[in-house]
Formats: structure tokens, sequence, C-alpha cells
């Protein structure tokens, strides 16, 4: 099968949905011409037009909030947000208005839309560009939240993200943009709250999102040097979250580390540590959950700080030693 | 000490001279007698008597909404006397296809463009079916949050346009929505883009307690148009002529595609911000308030109407009677919906209810049942 990258993958689902659907269109800044500050869009102003590719004054208010105008007349917009910082502009759209939307017309209302953004650090591009929101979003009712780690996945569910009713955050990581898997050339769907078990194993459970399941697939190959075999497993979409297969894979390992590079504090860790403590898997833990976070600071604009401050795969190697015992 | 230099280019001069531009329009002054020939939008003699029909009808439900609140029998409700002139007569400008995107206090448009009555009592009620809009009907539920309609309205207008529909987006807020930044990134956008979009202030001096003065340093707000490079018109808000005039032509312009409009109706409210609780005899003296009551509506529309030998306290009474046995029923039948239930919320939260929303949905149905 033929590789692409993340983020042509990313173009190729927007590319082949905007020609089976006049209704996509996508907005956001510099999405023209210059391709869009990462260049997800490049090349489709030249295929689809000016009006389809919506390059808009830089206004994320007003981006967030006319996608929301324009999905109520039945249009389905993609926006992109430079960067998922600026999604605290948009807030008022996306929490107030696009997740409420629906339940506030009493069912009748429809946003279908979706908000990709490139999130993440590792770029050098310091504290106000670099940050992982995700969890504010996980937290309100209506809006569902898709971060996929690899190209393969992130076609398939911003295809299931596009075809969504629902408005939808779809969280694109920065470096995850260069890499590379196998990827159809078919239009296909991957359906939102289904997990991917990427490495099956059997002595530990990782629960890892975004570039961390990039970095726990490292840290487990090293383990499995040592002996220790280590099942990873992404989520892929953490509304809807697919708690069955984490309950079930925690049941078989009994233990569990959860990383994501978000700071810990607060972070969708806790929401997943959380699932399983309430569920039937508890009596199946033989070591305290493990989560491995971002350090409650922000991203530091200096490239050795910016790697201190998020988890490495030396330290999720060494929290699944902590948790085998094997330290 | 440097002697001042004359500048080739003055800042204040310039903004004196844009800021006098922004004369107010008016058709119809205070006795009800036409004072701007050229701008009188000569609506047929039937239409005359509908928009005041309207009005009177209005009125009424204004006052028996605020009555059935104090009652406990409605529940939000931001009371709208004052505002007719600026609320129908912008609305008489409109088309059926036509998209309204309304603040709290617009309801009386939202009716005219043919919400049930019984849906927006309802929806004061904060029943999940007042807002089950019927199909086809190009409204949106009142919004509550300041401003944010104005983006949501360019968006809409953006939506047209791509389908190529001859119709037009038209959002209202009041002076205090035109402080925040979705107001000028609404009119910025929309203008960038020349989409078909009418963007109302209705200018009642109050928003909740702060009068317009602490809002902004700008004269007026239409001039605020100029910086969106877009139309902006200063209208008499009481006067029904004049409303309807600058609106039909802001229409004109959208659906020729020369883009939006800004429309500045300088209007009052007689009653308070909201029914929960607001007194405004803490903001405003009774004196602005009779200054304000000379201006009204309804009071120079029937002078008008009555010289032209279209309007009789016989008519009145016809629609006050019309209007009262109307809101009756309504109520009656707001009465009889089914009371909601917690699996209702949980039913219309998504599109199609996900698997861990089925979790909770079936735990409430089971309690429900009991």
């Amino acid at each position: 099968m033929r590789e692409l990258t993340y983020l042509e993958a990313v173009r190729e689902a927007m590319s082949q949905e905007m020609r089976q659907n006049e209704d996509v269109f996508i907005l956001g800044e510099d999405i023209g011409v210059y391709g869009g500050a990462f260049g997800v869009t490049r090349g489709m102003i030249e295929e689809f037009g000016p009006e389809r590719i919506r390059n808009t004054p830089i206004s994320e208010a007003a981006i967030s909030g006319t996608a929301v105008g324009a999905a109520l007349t039945g249009m389905r917009p993609i926006l992109e947000l430079q960067f998922s910082d600026f999604i605290t502009i948009a807030m008022d759209n996306m929490v107030n208005q696009a997740a409420k939307i629906r339940y506030m017309y009493g069912g009748k209302g429809k946003v279908p839309m979706v908000l990709r953004t490139p999130a993440g650090s590792g770029t050098g591009a310091a504290a106000q560009h670099s940050q992982s929101l995700e969890a504010w979003m996980t937290h309100i009712p209506g809006l569902k939240v898709v971060q996929p780690s690899t190209a393969y996945d992130a076609k398939g569910l911003l295809k299931a993200a596009i075809d969504d009713d629902n408005p939808v955050i779809f969280y694109e990581h920065k470096l995850c943009y260069k890499t590379k898997s196998d990827v159809p050339e078919e239009s296909y769907s991957i359906p939102l709250g289904k997990a991917d078990v990427k490495r099956e194993g059997k002595d530990a459970t990782i629960v890892a999102t975004a570039i961390m399941v990039h970095r726990s697939l490292e840290a487990a190959a090293e383990l499995e040097k040592e002996g220790i075999s280590v099942e990873v497993i992404d989520p892929r979409t953490l509304v809807p979250l697919d708690t069955e297969t984490i309950i079930e894979s925690v049941k078989k390992t009994s233990r569990l580390v959860v990383v994501h590079e978000a700071v810990k504090r607060g972070g969708f860790g806790g929401e997943i540590a959380s699932v399983i403590a309430e569920s039937e898997a508890f009596d199946y833990l033989d070591a305290p959950i493990k989560r491995l976070g971002g350090k409650a600071v922000p991203i530091p604009y200096n490239p050795e700080l910016e790697k201190a401050a998020i988890p490495g795969v030396d330290d999720i190697i060494n929290a699944v030693k902590e948790t085998v015992n094997r330290l | 000490m440097a002697e001042k230099k004359s500048l080739i280019f003055d800042p204040v001069e310039t903004l004196h001279s844009i800021e006098e531009k922004f004369e107010m329009v008016q058709v119809l002054n205070e006795e009800g007698e036409i004072v701007n020939e050229e701008a009188d939008p000569k609506l047929s003699d039937e239409d005359l008597q509908e928009l005041m029909s309207r009005m009177v009808y209005t009125r009424i439900l204004d006052q028996r909404s605020i009555s059935l609140n104090r009652q406990g029998r409605l529940g939000f409700y931001a009371p709208t006397a004052g505002q007719e002139a600026s609320q129908l007569a912008s609305h008489f400008a409109l088309k059926k296809e036509d998209f309204i995107l309304p603040g709290y206090r617009d309801v009386p448009q939202l009716i005219w463009h043919g919400w049930p009555l019984h849906q927006a009592f309802l929806f004061s009620r904060g029943h999940f079916m007042g807002n089950q809009m019927p199909e086809g009907l190009n409204i949106l539920p009142p919004q509550i949050i300041i401003g944010a309609q104005y983006i949501q309205a360019a968006g809409v207008a953006l939506g047209m346009q791509k389908r190529k529909k001859e119709a037009v987006a038209i959002t209202y807020t009041g002076d205090g929505g035109s402080s925040q930044g979705d107001f000028y990134e609404g009119i910025n956008f929309a203008g960038s883009f020349r989409s078909p979009a009418i963007f109302i202030v209705q200018n009642n001096q109050y928003a909740i307690s702060t009068p317009r003065e602490l809002q902004t340093s700008a004269k007026t707000i239409a001039q605020k148009a100029v910086a969106a490079g877009i139309p902006g018109v200063l209208v008499d808000g009481m006067d029904p002529l004049a409303v309807y005039a600058v609106t039909r032509d802001a229409r004109e312009r959208a659906i020729k595609g020369e883009g939006p409009t800004l429309i500045e109706t300088l209007c009052y409210r007689y009653g308070p911000h909201t029914m929960a609780g607001d007194d405004p005899t803490r903001y405003r003296t009774s004196d602005i308030d009779s200054e304000w009551e000379k201006k009204d509506p309804l009071v120079r529309f029937r002078k008008y109407l009555e010289a032209k030998g279209l309007w009789s306290e016989e008519k009145e009474n016809e629609v006050i009677e019309r209007a009262k046995d109307e809101i009756k029923a309504a109520i009656k039948k707001a009465d009889s919906a089914p009371k909601q239930t917690v699996t209702n919320m949980l039913e219309i939260m998504y599109e199609e209810v996900p698997f861990n929303v089925k979790e909770q949905l079936e735990i409430y149905k089971a309690k429900e049942s009991k």
C-alpha cells in the first residue's frame, strides 16, 4: 500500500469529501495560496477556489461563529484554527453556541462542523503556540473530541468527523504531521469512539494520545528487550471514549500507565484513571495506576527545557517498570 | 518651545466631519406628520394597517407577558414596549426566506416571522419543545450571549451566498452588544466577503443599567460601520416608516451583492431589562421616561393613520381583543405540553445518542418508568 504523511492524509480526507459534497468548505487564516500555517491546505485553493477555501480575516471568534452560522444553513464547514492555543478566542462559539445549539433547539438544530487545529509542543513555538488543551473540550456535553496519532487514523477519523452531524474538535499534533503510515487511496471512515490497540502485550497497558502514542511504542520496543510485554492503546477519540477496550486491556495486564502531553493536573489522564477505578478492572489491578503528563508550567522556548516539560521515552519506560515492580 | 506644526491630515477634524454625517433618518415625526417625503416608503394602505395592527398586538403581548410572568406562568421575559417600530418595521421589510438571528428581546420579530406563540411561551418556560422550529421557518431562537448572533449572522449569510439564495440574514443586538468583540468581527467578516447581512443595533439607551454614553466614545453606533467599510445608517427607531425604509434599502443592497449594512435604531425600552429583578428606577429618572414616551411609535403612527382615515378606536379594539384571545389560547396550548424528563434532555444532545450517553439514558428510563 502507498504511504502518506499524516499531513497529506488530513488534506486527502478533506479533498475527497469536498469533491463529493459541495456543502463542505474550509475557512481559516492563511489557508489560501499560503496553504495554512503548516501547509495542510496547500494546493487546495487551486483545485476548489476561494469560495470553498475561504481565507479569512484574523478573527478566530468570527471564524468559529460563522462556521456555526453556516452549519445552521446546512453547510458542513471545516474550520482551521492556526494553533490550538487560539481556541481561547473561539471558546464562546464552541462551548456556549456549537455545543448547545442542538440541545437548546429541542433536538431540532444541527451544527455539522469540524474544528481542525494543530496542537502540542516540539516545534519551538513557545508558551502561547504549544499547548495541549483538549481536556477543556472533553468537559463540554454536545461536543466530540478526536485526537489521531497516525496518518491512517487521521484520514478515517476526519471523514467520520465531517460526516458527523455534531460539532467535532479535531486535534492534529504538529509532530505527527510528518509521520507516515500506509493509507488507502479510497475514502474510508473510522467510527468515532473506537480505540485502537497499537501494540499487543500482557504485562502492562499504556493508554496514550497523539505524539505520546509514538513515544509509548518506542518505550514498548525497549521494554520488550528486557522481557516486559506492553500493550499500547490509543483511544483516538476522547469523546466518546471507548472505555471497553481500555477496561478489557487492564483486566488482562493488571497494570495501567496513562500518558499524555497535556499538563498532568486536570488532564484527560485523570478521566481514564477514574474509568478504571470505577470499573470491574479495578479488582484486577496489581499496582497503583500511573499518570504521566506535562509539567504544570508554560511550554518553554528553550528546546532542552521544552523537551523536559513533557514526558519522554525514558519517563514512560521508568513508569512501566515501576508498575511492574522491576526498577 | 517648538512651534506647533500644522498637520496635513487632521485626525480630529476628520473624525468630527465623519460623525456629523451620521444624521438621524426620520420620516414621521412625533406628531405623526411626514417630514421627509423623499424617504417615505409609500406603503399601501393595507400594509400601513397591517404594520399598525402588529405594533398594537405586540404592545398587548408585552403587557400580558409581564403579568403572566408575575403570576409565575411565564419564565424568562425581556419587555419590548417602546421598541415596536424598531423591531416590527424592520421585520416588515423582510421576506419569508430571510433568516433572523435575534437577541433575547426580539421575540416579536420571530412571532411575526411564523414562530407559533405557544412555542414562544414554552421557550420562556425553558421547555425543549419551544425551540423546535417548524420546518421552513428561518429563525434562530433568541440568543442569550450578548453579540454572539452577530458572527453567526455573518455565517448564515455566507451559507446563503454559497447557495446563491435571494435572501438575507438579519440580526439584532443592543447598544451594549456593540461593545463586544463579536460585533466588530461579525460586521468586518461579512463586509470582507460582501455577504448578504443586515446588522441592527437597537440602541435603547441602556445595557441593563449602563448608559449608552459609557459604551463608547463614538457619537453614534452607526458610524462604526465606517471602520468595517460597510454602509451605516442612524435611524429614528420610534418611527416605523423610517425604520422600514432603511431596512428595505439595506436588504436591496444585500440582494444585489453589495454586502452588509449596519443600522442603528434610536429607541427606548419602557420596561425593565428583564423580569428577573431589574428595577430601572435605580439608573434612570421618570423625566427620561416621559421624554421618550412623547416619541412613542404607536402614538405617532396612530395619529398618522387616523389622519389618513385608515385607523380608528374600533379597529384598535378589534386588534386588542384578537391579541388577548390568541394569547389566552396559546398559554393554554403551552400548558398542555408534556412534562419534560431527564431522558428528553439526554436524547436531544447529540444527533445520535452516543453509547456512553446511552448508559445514563437507560438509568433514567428505568427511574422514570417507575
